[in-house]
């Protein structure tokens, strides 16, 4: 649940402008060797790659109980069911997931958020201790359908540890892990032995609510990010922090920079994104990406509780049935 | 000398030998044999035996060289191989020679170090021999012989080095010698006159096995390395290497261009051949062979547990293990167990051996060399894949690891990774004692590089760390191997280098390879991975080696002692000994080959901007009251002038703490033409490190040298870790005083007794406190930044901790040390422009400074500046000599001395005084001609030293509004134990510099008392 708040939307125009181009030229792995199972991600190429989707349906109780950081105007939540139904119609009809919908959970207004509750890599899914103590039992719903997929399961039954899955971006190379209000060292400090295969670089949050509230990947060597000076200095470190040469795609609006990358076998890429209604000029940096099968989600209700697009859901790429 | 004499000529014995085994033993490679050196190299065989690697092309110059220089040098050495060259020259070099080669040597070793900085293939083995003392000479000579004549020439070719001819002689006739000798030995060529003392080496290979042979004592690690090669037929072996195991969880790699005996010292000879430089794509490896061994490695590795993996991927990898080593999967003959026998991971579980039994099971098919390449296809993008890691500390006291691999520094916090530094960010890489520091470029929007300090758990570890670092820089960044260290003068520290090929010259080598794919038989990976347990990830899996040293038992701490008492004693003869020997020269620079100008290149052009840019720059960056600290550095080096950079040259002096017993007399003499110029401390308190880094890197000329080889080990207890001295503005604050500061250094690590002083020094032979590595060198601007920086850091707080100040009346009359600290460790900063004449006498130098400073403000500070300071009764101590020595000189302008104030000094009463500082001058110092500026016509810097003194000489010829004025400044450095006279040593001195230079007066004297137990050493 990486809700992020769009910290600012201060748009630059010359950003804006010059969303669409890779600023820094990147450099590409030789191609990933073949291999007949999962393990390293099967390098660049098969970033994104997904056949699962876990959603949970969104509780009542989330219009006045759900955590925000900041007040503002309530959830209308008939709208806010709407546009989650046609989140999950993309997963499942428009991308052929095969999508895992949890009910919602009156008890736990935040349950619509399952990104949070858990990080799914490759095979291996890390259950996380979220920040927020009201939201620890939304755990329990995921670990029983993550199960039932099969994947090595790795709880955080650390006291001291606390982990949002928006605050974990992975990369496809490595995982950079926001430490926010909701996520301490510790939590990353598991999440780097959860998946030692990947470096785990930790990256401050000051301003937003989780690393991903400002960022995350456009395809499988592109990083989105906004435009604030929070978003660009935690890029900055994140460059600073890798050994891998990433492209961005700068968007004016934090907010917007959250979006979902997938690589389906018979669509190519594709990106979920916000629509233009909210964020038009992100759009059409968007817009930008030839490559991309562009899927316009609108995400305006989820927005006011710090919801964004890729909390609402946790991918699984589920390759072998070891 | 002897001992020096000594190895020499076991070292020539040794490539010999060598030579004989591998043609007797593979007479099909005649290639291997050093006699024939092109052979060698066009099969791309290393020539490793011999220090160097270099091409033939530079055996050609130096031949001919030698013959111009003298007709004896004719004939056969043309056609030796130049390691052989060397090695025979060093047997005979007489100790009689030795002296004029010192007085020589440094500057030579100056001049080659910058006025080549190109001929980066010419790897002096021995850098680390001369280490410390100005044993300049040794490394000299070599430097020579070996490799390429080409450094020698270099210097005599520019001619805007000021040289006296005298100089240019002397060399020559050393050379002549040289040559000479060479020709004897060839005519004698098995003369070893010693019986041949053989050790037996045990090597744990890869693959469990251990490999045994039989040594020379004296062998350096080379030779066993090309031994355990060849008996792998391994081509591609620059990305291994030997360790050997301290305390059995030190790991240490064994310095090919060392010989062992130094290296190990009392521990057993007992090796574990692992790869040392883990190729980022291993498909890029030329043959199967090598890949077979990385495989190898990396599977002890992910065995251990020092290379994390997860689940998946302990699977994935240990079912291309079983397929590289069992071939297609078999159910009639793999029964379900077979896999247990294997290690695939530290915690191995059942489910984890069926998953790899299943995955065999899939890789139906694929040959051995296919299956090793899956391996390491998968292997190589773990993050944590050819990464060294070290335990360390923040500046915070937090435990953290840094690791160290191709692209540059990580810094991890339990498994996090929490930065990065990758190898174009690093400007520098230093030790100091237990400390490690990287000096950074600075972020985009920032202004200021940053220092950045970690507390290694003591500074074994710290130079361990730093040394991992320069060899992993120069072999992944560098196209070849950096020179090692120019100048020994005023640089303490350590001058390791990598002497090896770099990873661009050997895939270029590989690529010459031409054999069919050597046959080997893949052994199975049970026996070596069984025995491992799983480690933590940090640490270094030893459990062979705990095996061995149990087995053999050495305690080593005490002998380790004794030998280094040893080495020590050898030192004070003037040998100079690789390993052991404080390095004077910690200053390391990380050049950039192309590959890094990407971003370098920008700040090279920066750097080179005028140096009243630097000037102001540094000036904004140092915002404290030490604005002198600037000028102070700057020095015009007139040779330098060469490179077209008038006059702006920057000579940055450091000492680092860490001397011992030491006594700096620095009484100079100036000539009293016209003004004289002004002088600046010698010795500015604090160090024990000098470091001298020359701006611009065209030529370099260095004052003094005061370290002594004792220095080097000095376990002193630094608290403090600097953390982005930049920015701190503070500490300069504090700093003003600096100049007379001496650092009392409290010393944990070794025995402190100043008898033993000797001793523990030498124990530590094998570390010096100090080194530092630049991976750019031409960033003139970089290279003072950071030491100012560093200095005013660690001044500041060691200065905290306790000064002392030593003070030594001049004349050598008395040298009064309040010593109240076991330990006392001055540190010497000298900045001071200089130059050099050329010096007939041995033992004195002279030594001219010019200060771009001015005076007062200077002498301000000091006076008002640290309250730590102990205050400065300085007792100057000028003597005139009306008679300037002549010079030979070349005309330079010095476009930016305007600054420089001009002191005239007359002949000042000896005062004695009881400060703990050790500086006297004159008080008449800040005379008279502030603000202008001369003309450099010439500066020379000599040095030389007998047993217990080197004196370092600078000559500066100066005009100015018409008159030409010479300066003469001399640096003395006695050393010694508390039987030597220091006040006789002193007094001698400068008798023979006034006998030398009758005119002259004396207008500074310096003394810096050093000791470990400062009660002991009162005299």
């Amino acid at each position: 649940m990486g809700r992020g708040r769009a910290a600012g939307g201060a748009l630059s125009a010359a950003r804006a402008g010059g969303g669409g181009s890779r600023a820094e030229p990147g450099r590409s792995d030789p191609p990933a060797s073949p291999r007949s199972m999962a393990g390293l991600g099967g390098g660049p190429a098969a970033f994104g790659r997904c056949t699962h989707a876990v959603v949970r349906a969104l509780p009542e109780s989330l219009c006045r109980q759900a955590l925000r950081s900041t007040p503002g105007p309530e959830v209308d939540f008939a709208r806010a069911e709407r546009e989650h139904q046609l989140y999950v119609g993309v997963l499942r009809g428009k991308l052929g997931l095969q999508v895992l919908e949890l009910p919602a959970d009156e008890s736990l207004p935040d349950c619509v958020f399952v990104e949070d509750a858990a990080v799914v890599c490759e095979e291996t899914a890390l259950l996380t201790r979220p920040g927020a103590p009201s939201r620890r039992k939304e755990v329990e719903a995921m670990k029983r359908v993550l199960e039932s997929l099969n994947l090595n399961m790795v709880e955080m039954v650390d006291e001291n540890a606390t982990l949002d899955g928006g605050d974990v971006l992975f990369t496809g190379r490595e995982f950079f892990v926001g430490l926010s209000k909701r996520t301490n060292q510790r939590g990353a400090e598991i999440l780097a032995d959860t998946f030692k295969d990947y470096a785990v670089s930790t990256v401050p949050v000051h301003d937003s609510l989780h690393l991903k509230s400002f960022c995350s990947m456009a395809g499988p060597n592109l990083i989105a990010i906004g435009s604030s000076e929070a978003a660009q200095k935690a890029l900055k470190t994140m460059q600073q922090m890798s050994d891998h040469r990433y492209d961005k795609l700068t968007v004016p609006d934090d907010a917007a920079a959250n979006c979902i990358y997938l690589n389906i076998p018979s669509k190519g890429h594709v990106l979920l994104h916000r629509a233009p209604e909210e964020y038009p000029e992100s759009a059409k940096v968007f817009e930008k990406l030839k490559d991309h099968m562009l899927i316009p989600i609108a995400n305006t209700e989820l927005e006011k509780v710090d919801g964004s697009l890729t909390c609402c859901s946790v991918l699984i790429n589920k390759t072998s049935e070891l | 000398m002897t001992t020096e004499v000594g190895s020499e000529t076991e070292v020539k014995k040794d490539s010999e030998q060598v030579g004989q085994d591998k043609a007797k033993g593979k007479p099909e490679e005649a290639s291997e044999t050093p006699g024939n050196d092109k052979s060698r190299k066009a099969s791309s065989e290393e020539t490793q035996d011999s220090p160097v690697p270099a091409p033939t092309s530079p055996s050609s110059p130096s031949s001919q060289k030698k013959e111009k220089d003298s007709s004896e040098s004719k004939g056969i050495s043309r056609f030796l191989p130049p390691w052989l060259k060397k090695q025979k020259s060093y047997t005979l070099a007489e100790p009689k020679d030795e002296a004029k080669k010192r007085a020589t040597g440094e500057e030579q070793i100056a001049e080659e170090g910058e006025s080549h900085p190109s001929e980066g293939v010419a790897q002096p083995k021995r850098s680390l021999e001369t280490v410390a003392e100005n044993n300049a000479k040794g490394d000299d000579k070599e430097e020579k012989h070996s490799v390429s004549s080409a450094e020698t020439q270099p210097a005599k070719e520019d001619g805007k080095e000021i040289e006296v001819e005298k100089v240019t002689e002397e060399k020559e006739e050393k050379e002549k010698r040289e040559t000479k000798e060479v020709q004897t030995a060839e005519s004698i060529p098995q003369k070893p006159p010693k019986k041949i003392k053989t050790v037996q080496c045990k090597v744990v290979l890869l693959d469990g096995t251990e490999y045994s042979c039989d040594l020379e004592k004296r062998a350096k690690g080379q030779i066993l390395f090309d031994k355990v090669c060849e008996h792998l037929n391994l081509l591609e072996k620059d990305y291994f290497g030997l360790l050997f195991y301290e305390n059995s969880d030190q790991k240490n790699w064994l310095d090919s261009s060392k010989e062992i005996k130094r290296q190990i010292r009392s521990l057993p000879w007992l090796f574990t051949f692992n790869v040392k430089f883990y190729p980022p794509d291993p498909s890029q490896l030329t043959e199967d062979i090598t890949r077979y061994f990385l495989c190898l490695q990396l599977r002890q590795d992910i065995a251990s547990g020092r290379l994390p993996c997860s689940f998946v991927t302990h699977t994935l990898l240990g079912s291309y293990t079983l397929q590289a080593e069992m071939g297609d999967h078999d159910p009639e003959e793999h029964r379900s167990d077979y896999i247990s026998e294997f290690q695939f991971a530290p915690n191995q579980t059942q489910e984890m051996e069926e998953k790899v039994a299943e995955l065999h099971k899939t890789h139906r098919g694929l040959t051995p060399a296919q299956a090793d390449s899956q391996f390491l296809e998968n292997a190589k993008r773990l993050s944590m894949y050819g990464v060294d890691l070290h335990h360390a500390k923040d500046s915070e006291g937090v435990d953290i690891m840094l690791g160290v691999c191709a692209n540059g520094l990580l810094i991890y916090k339990d498994r996090l990774r929490i930065n990065r530094f990758a190898w174009p960010k690093i400007l520098k890489i230093s030790y100091k004692r237990s400390n490690f520091y990287i000096k950074v470029r600075p972020a985009e929007l920032e202004q200021f590089e940053s220092t950045i300090g970690f507390k290694l758990p003591n500074h074994r570890a710290a130079k361990r760390l730093w040394k991992v670092c320069v060899e992993h820089h120069t072999f992944f960044r560098l196209l070849s191997p950096e020179q090692p260290p120019k100048s020994k003068f005023l640089t303490l520290g350590s001058k390791f280098r990598y002497s090896g090929r770099t990873q661009a010259q050997t895939r270029q080598a590989s690529n010459l390879i031409d054999r069919p794919a050597p046959y080997f038989e893949r052994s199975s990976s049970k026996r070596v991975s069984r025995s491992l347990d799983g480690a933590p990830m940090s640490i270094s899996d030893q459990s062979l080696l705990r095996d061995f040293h149990t087995t053999r038992g050495q305690p080593g701490g005490d002998k380790i002692i004794d030998l280094e008492a040893a080495g020590q004693a050898k030192l004070k003869e003037g040998g100079i000994e690789d390993d052991g020997s404080p390095l004077k020269t910690p200053q390391l620079e990380l050049i950039q080959d192309g590959k890094d100008l990407d971003k370098t290149q920008d700040d090279l052009l920066k750097h080179q901007a005028s140096i009243s840019e630097l000037k102001r720059n540094f000036m904004e960056s140092t915002p404290e009251p030490r604005p002198n600290e600037w000028e102070k550095r700057r020095i015009t080096p007139l040779s330098l002038q060469t490179q077209g950079k008038k006059g702006d040259h920057i000579f940055q002096v450091k000492t680092l703490p860490g001397k011992e017993k030491q006594w700096t007399a620095m009484p100079s003499i100036a000539g009293t033409k016209p003004e004289e110029t002004d002088r600046k401390h010698a010795s500015r308190a604090e160090g024990s490190c000098t470091e001298v880094s020359n701006a611009d890197k065209s030529s370099h000329e260095t004052l003094d040298i005061v370290e002594e080889k004792k220095q080097a080990e000095v376990g002193i207890e630094e608290t403090l870790v600097i953390d982005e001295t930049n920015k701190g503005k503070i500490q300069v604050a504090t700093d003003a005083g600096e100049t007379c500061k001496v650092e009392h250094l409290t010393k944990k690590d070794s025995s402190s007794l100043p008898s033993d002083s000797s001793s523990s020094s030498s124990s530590e032979s094998e570390d010096e406190e100090v080194g530092e590595y630049q991976p750019h060198h031409r960033a003139v601007e970089e290279v003072i930044r950071e030491e100012q920086e560093e200095e005013e850091d660690v001044k500041r707080k060691e200065h905290e901790e306790k000064i002392q100040h030593v003070e030594a009346t001049p004349e050598g009359s008395q040298l009064t040390v309040p010593a109240e600290h076991t330990q006392v460790a001055a540190e010497d900063l000298v900045q001071e422009n200089t130059t050099t004449i050329p010096a007939e006498e041995k033992n004195l130098s002279e030594e001219i400074k010019q200060d771009l400073y001015e005076e007062k403000e200077e002498e301000q500070l000091k006076l008002n500046g640290d309250v730590s300071h102990v205050d400065i009764d300085v007792s100057p101590q000028i003597i005139c000599c009306s008679e300037p020595p002549v010079v030979k000189t070349e005309m330079v302008t010095i476009s930016d001395a305007t600054q420089r104030t001009e002191i005239s000094t007359k002949e000042v009463p000896i005062v004695q005084t009881e400060t703990k500082t050790i500086t006297y001058e004159s008080p008449q110092f800040d005379g008279s001609a502030a603000g202008s500026a001369g003309v450099l016509l010439s500066a020379q810097t000599i040095t030389s030293e007998s047993i217990s003194t080197t004196t370092t000489t600078h000559i500066t010829k100066m005009v100015k509004g018409g008159v030409s004025e010479t300066r003469i400044e001399k640096r003395i450095v006695i050393t010694g134990d508390a039987d030597i006279d220091h006040d006789e040593a002193l007094a001698q001195a400068i008798k023979e510099a006034k006998e030398q230079h009758p005119d002259m007066s004396v207008t500074r004297v310096v003394v810096h008392k050093e000791t470990e137990l400062a009660e002991e050493d009162e005299d």
